[in-house]
């Protein structure tokens, strides 16, 4: 797919090419800038345990849009005076590299939008996360991005949730997340970065067992006809990523399950030793 | 209506629109069947039903919805009797009375520290439960309090038991016995909590000269050899020699021990290996055999092949 994106429908190439050849959402063959049909999704690619050194860490990437993410907790919390009695502070920070977006640009942490970001993204986990498990505790969220091109905050959601299970930590469901902009009157899902700054848009955050929604974020103005066919068809692809990560953190679970097993066959060994 | 056209990976089987509840509830009722198989080990992942909760309890990873147990957690399904429960196989440390560990002294409050234990809140310390000198009976004085790091200061490494809970769940630990207390001579290892499992002792003595303590938090104590009748105290419990912060002089061979048997735990750590001393101490001769230096074993061509060897030799 890249490749037909490369020679085929680039949409720099489109920009370049003169005014009569402007950013296209949906040809005439009904196909997308970059090839897609309106209901496809881009590649999807997940990996977990990518930085060992945290308690939990997990790599996402849509399409060329990529974010890590790193969970340390649930562990004592650095401000105690944060801290709340019976259940656990699940914190989040994200810092976007300077490289990720078409320009080099420094942002700083303390950045408004990054904030919200990063809120929205605690408000998302915070009701999923069996936190009265752990009292008094933090859970500390940090996400990286690595390279922008549209659905971040899907992406971010993604990353995060995958980044959990490698952790252990209890959650009731997968937090699946998909964007959905609408062209004229055909929904399309998971948009690029040309597609998210033309089109109106919203991202939903799902829990797809039970259909259970934990986040809405529209940025752009949509029509309120139109609204809840983009946002039940969010809903429906959300179950499908689902079902991708899934795949996933069973391929590791299966593996780390088997080179630990290699360990019990020299449980017999363990009841002969004598006490010092 | 609809399909949603799902990314298309290498063996990926898309589910165009969600798989009604029927289709789950026949998995609930397979899963069953794999309950008397006790040799496959079945997976689970958050959200997936494992079976129904009026004929099962839940226990540690699950929670009951609607009649159902689910998992809240990925890992392996276990049933002892009438319990369900799931582990994870990747997870901060959890906390059993009577447990051995390994931790670091974090901080130091109004009669009692906190000690960092690798769990979700760091565990208690009293100054009740540790021996002061003079004697194990001895009673606690207010100058005792006031002169708390002279027993253990921020940093301090000690070995202790896990007594009962405080309230929230935070740990109780307890240092009443000639062995446990401060630490010194050796090195410390972190691995993951779960690749070691509960045995009769956790003091190892490896035949190279070398001392194990290992943690059932995941921190293991590598350390100079102490033989038997110098561990054993006098009745006067000698406060300077216990909570004494000087080490002994190592001579080289010990120490290159100590770090042969460091980078060793590294390695199976990274493999995913659970640990104990027979596999240690098999992995130790190779490396002696191989005469690779205590860094080369840091090398993953190294690692790879002493992990083969010695799981082949199991």
């Amino acid at each position: 797919m890249s490749e037909m994106e490369e020679i085929v429908g680039s949409p720099f190439l489109n920009k370049l090419s003169g005014p009569e050849s402007r950013f296209e959402p949906l040809n005439s063959g009904n196909l997308r800038s970059d090839g897609r049909r309106p209901l496809e999704l881009r590649s999807f690619e997940a990996e977990l345990t990518t930085h060992p050194s945290a308690d939990g860490s997990a790599s996402v990437s849509h399409g060329l849009t990529q974010v890590t993410a790193c969970v340390y907790g649930p562990r004592e919390a650095k401000n105690r005076g944060l801290t709340m009695h019976d259940r656990a502070l699940v914190n989040v920070e994200v810092s976007v590299a300077p490289w990720a977006g078409e320009m080099r640009r420094l942002r700083s942490r303390g950045d408004k939008r990054t904030l919200e970001f990063a809120a929205s993204i605690k408000s998302t986990f915070e009701p999923v996360i069996q936190t009265t498990l752990y009292a008094r505790s933090e859970i500390d969220i940090h996400i990286h991005v690595l390279q922008l091109d549209g659905g971040l905050l899907q992406a971010s959601i993604n990353a995060t949730t995958l980044a959990l299970v490698d952790a252990g930590v209890p959650m009731l469901d997968y937090v699946s997340s998909l964007s959905a902009g609408l062209y004229h009157t055909t929904a399309m899902l998971d948009l690029t970065s040309v597609e998210e700054s033309d089109l109106p848009s919203v991202t939903v955050a799902v829990l797809p067992r039970s259909g259970k929604v934990t986040l809405v974020s529209m940025e752009t103005r949509l029509h309120v006809d139109r609204f809840e066919e983009m946002f039940k068809l969010a809903m429906e692809g959300g179950k499908v990523l689902r079902g991708e990560m899934d795949r996933v953190v069973r391929e590791r679970t299966a593996a780390l399950a088997r080179q630990m097993e290699g360990g019990v066959a020299l449980k017999e060994d363990d009841k002969m030793d004598t006490d010092l | 209506m609809f399909t949603i056209l799902g990314p298309v990976a290498s063996s990926s089987k898309w589910r165009g629109s969600s798989s009604g509840d029927a289709r789950r509830r026949e998995d609930a009722m397979d899963l069953d069947y794999d309950f008397d198989d006790e040799g496959v080990q079945k997976l689970t992942s958050p959200g997936e039903i494992i079976t129904s909760a009026t004929q099962f309890m839940r226990g540690h990873g699950t929670f009951v919805e609607d009649n159902d147990v689910v998992a809240s957690l990925s890992g392996t399904v276990e049933r002892v009797n009438k319990l369900v429960s799931v582990r994870a196989l990747r997870a901060r440390y959890h906390g059993e009375v009577g447990d051995l560990v390994v931790g670091r002294i974090t901080e130091v409050q109004a009669a009692r520290w906190k000690v960092d234990v690798n769990s979700h809140q760091d565990a208690l310390l009293r100054l009740s439960s540790v021996n002061l000198p003079g004697g194990v009976q001895r009673r606690k004085l207010e100058s005792d309090e006031l002169e708390m790091r002279k027993f253990f200061e921020e940093g301090d490494l000690l070995v202790a038991e896990v007594q009962p809970m405080h309230g929230d769940g935070a740990l109780s630990l307890h240092t009443r016995s000639l062995k446990y207390g401060k630490l010194r001579n050796g090195q410390l290892v972190t691995v993951s909590p779960v690749l070691i499992r509960r045995r009769n002792s956790h003091f190892c003595s490896l035949p190279c000269g070398v001392d194990l303590i290992l943690g059932m938090n995941g921190y293991i104590w590598i350390a100079k050899h102490v033989a038997e009748n110098q561990r054993e105290g006098e009745e006067g419990f000698d406060a300077e020699a216990v909570y004494s912060n000087k080490n002994d002089d190592i001579d080289m061979e010990t120490r290159a021990a100590i770090s042969r048997v460091s980078n060793l735990i590294r390695v199976f750590a990274r493999h995913s290996i659970p640990l104990t001393d027979t596999i240690l101490a098999e992995a130790y001769d190779w490396a002696v055999q191989q005469e690779t230096s205590p860094s080369d074993l840091l090398r993953i061509d190294v690692g790879d092949s002493m992990v083969a060897r010695v799981t082949a030799l199991a």
